[in-house]
């Protein structure tokens, strides 16, 4: 028997993905007046130009600080440190969420404490963490992990909470193990939130990292030690210039998140904008 | 082609217990469905047909009476029973052929075969070309005929179809109807369709069971002695139809 197919039901080519997004030069309008006015502030002299330096004094030293390997060792340790409490922290996290979430005797016996903890800023962390573990590396890689972990747990929480019951069913009628269960239906139903969970855990991460370095700082390597070196030799166009790769940084990070969420998650639907 | 099973329900009886209170859903349900036919189950909603789904698929536990496949006790779910729901229930991370394919995940077939399995269903349903295509980008109709696969690539020996139309349009319905018939020919399995549509129920089943509600009770199995296809339009069609229509005139109950 040959299948037919009917007209109504075939589609001539399925939908093809949006094209990339051209670069919105609107966005370039602010930050362009704002230079504009810094500069303009600085050359006629309107502010101090000890503390409100000129813009091209900094380009000057931007030239001048992207040349010195210390720099960019710095850039790569803060790096390393972000990436490895990161990694440390997302997996917390994960196995935080997924118990939680698929045990309700996990979710009652961790739930409460882990809601209750999530209220103390991370930074109130601090005082302790450099009590116990010092001012070194262990301490704000511990940090970097507490940073990360609540975003990606609660990400994951939610995720694993929502796989619909009728999904669920459908595992049950085709027999699914528990392993099946786990990576067949709960991990693959709660990417989209874990991926959000992850992407602003390595926001979170990278904040941080900095915070780190700042407030548990021992003069050791990294990008947030570039600034606070620059601040105790009142440099203040190093400090602009590090604030400025701190952000760069930061966004290169999200950015490449980005593009590995909708990489993983290409199945979901484009979603209807409002507007 | 798969072996049709015999499906035997005896004066099932079904109820819920709502905060203390006990709620019959099903009420001394017996029928006993010969391997190869398709019967189809009409009644208004609450009246229990769902619930009948179900149990028979092994969704729902705890039921007084027996229901029978080839005469072993349902228990549970199991790979000889395929059902289709009302909403696809395609999992949208996966493609077209990966969607199939869950259906064979615990099957004790080699791979290869698996594959074939696949292929072979995927045409019966007619989505050739369609295998990496992902739910989102499929039609309501498409995606049901994804899940007709899904729930026939094991080849069970009953399917199980709990108004697998009832979210298509008028039009994708009717097509869609046809398919069922000749994809029921071409298998040859037993099939259970509940509707509330009647002309479905007569267009597809060899026999039509009327459900009534509060609580769900069989109120009278009528037969459907046509040929096949079926011709909307004759007189005798509309005869039956009228028939079971009239089992839902608002007798006193």
């Amino acid at each position: 028997m040959s299948a037919v197919i009917h007209p109504v039901l075939t589609v001539p080519a399925l939908p093809a993905r949006p094209p990339a997004p051209a670069i919105n030069w609107r966005g370039a309008v602010l930050p362009l007046a704002l230079l504009f006015a810094w500069w303009a502030v600085t050359a006629l002299g309107w502010v101090d130009t000890r503390l409100i330096v000129p813009p091209a004094n900094v380009l000057h030293t931007a030239v001048k600080t992207l040349q010195d390997p210390v720099f960019l060792q710095g850039v790569l340790f803060s790096l390393g440190r972000d990436l490895s409490g990161f990694a440390a922290g997302s997996a917390a996290g994960l196995a935080l969420g997924l118990a939680m979430g698929t045990s309700r005797w996990a979710d009652r016996a961790l739930g409460p404490s882990f809601h209750t903890l999530r209220q103390v800023s991370l930074f109130a962390w601090l005082p302790l963490l450099s009590s116990w573990l010092g001012y070194g590396e262990l301490s704000k890689l511990v940090f970097i992990a507490l940073s990360t972990l609540y975003p990606v747990a609660l990400g994951t929480f939610e995720g694993v909470r929502g796989v619909s019951r009728a999904h669920a069913e459908v595992a049950r009628v085709y027999r699914f193990t528990r392993l099946q269960m786990l990576w067949r239906l709960i991990l693959p139903a709660a990417a989209p939130q874990i991926a959000t969970g992850l992407t602003l855990g390595l926001i979170y991460a990278w904040v941080a990292t900095i915070g780190s370095e700042f407030l548990l700082a021992n003069w050791g390597n990294g990008l947030g030690n570039v600034v606070i070196k620059a601040r105790a030799s009142f440099n203040v166009e190093l400090i602009v210039f590090g604030m400025l790769a701190i952000g760069l940084v930061g966004t290169a990070l999200n950015r490449i998140a980005i593009r590995i969420e909708a990489r993983v998650l290409h199945w979901r639907a484009p979603s209807p904008s409002a507007f | 082609m798969a072996h049709a099973g015999t499906l035997d329900i005896r004066s099932l009886h079904k109820h819920y217990t709502v905060s203390g209170k006990t709620l019959p859903v099903l009420d001394n349900i017996s029928l006993t469905i010969r391997p190869g036919e398709f019967v189809s189950i009409v009644g208004a909603s609450g009246c229990g047909k769902s619930t009948l789904l179900r149990l028979i698929i092994g969704l729902e536990a705890e039921y007084q009476g027996e229901i029978l496949l080839d005469g072993r006790r349902i228990a549970g779910t199991s790979l000889d029973r395929g059902i289709v729901f009302q909403e696809h229930r395609l999992f949208p991370w996966l493609n077209v052929e990966q969607n199939v394919s869950l259906g064979l995940l615990n099957a004790d077939l080699p791979e290869h075969e698996k594959r074939s399995t696949v292929r072979e269903h995927i045409a019966l349903v007619g989505l050739k070309g369609f295998e990496n295509a992902y739910p989102h980008q499929l039609s309501g109709g498409m995606s049901q005929r994804v899940a007709i696969a899904r729930a026939l690539v094991n080849r069970p020996e009953v399917l199980l179809l709990d108004e697998p139309f009832g979210a298509l349009d008028t039009l994708t319905r009717s097509h869609l109807q046809q398919e069922l018939q000749r994809i029921w020919q071409a298998e040859g399995i037993t099939a259970i369709l509940v509707t509330h549509d009647v002309e479905e129920a007569v267009v597809l089943g060899d026999r039509v069971v009327v459900m009534q509600p509060r609580p769900g009770r069989i109120r009278r199995v009528i037969d459907v002695p046509l040929p096949r296809p079926r011709d909307r339009a004759s007189q005798a069609f509309a005869a039956l139809k009228d028939e079971v229509l009239a089992e839902f005139d608002p007798a006193p109950r």
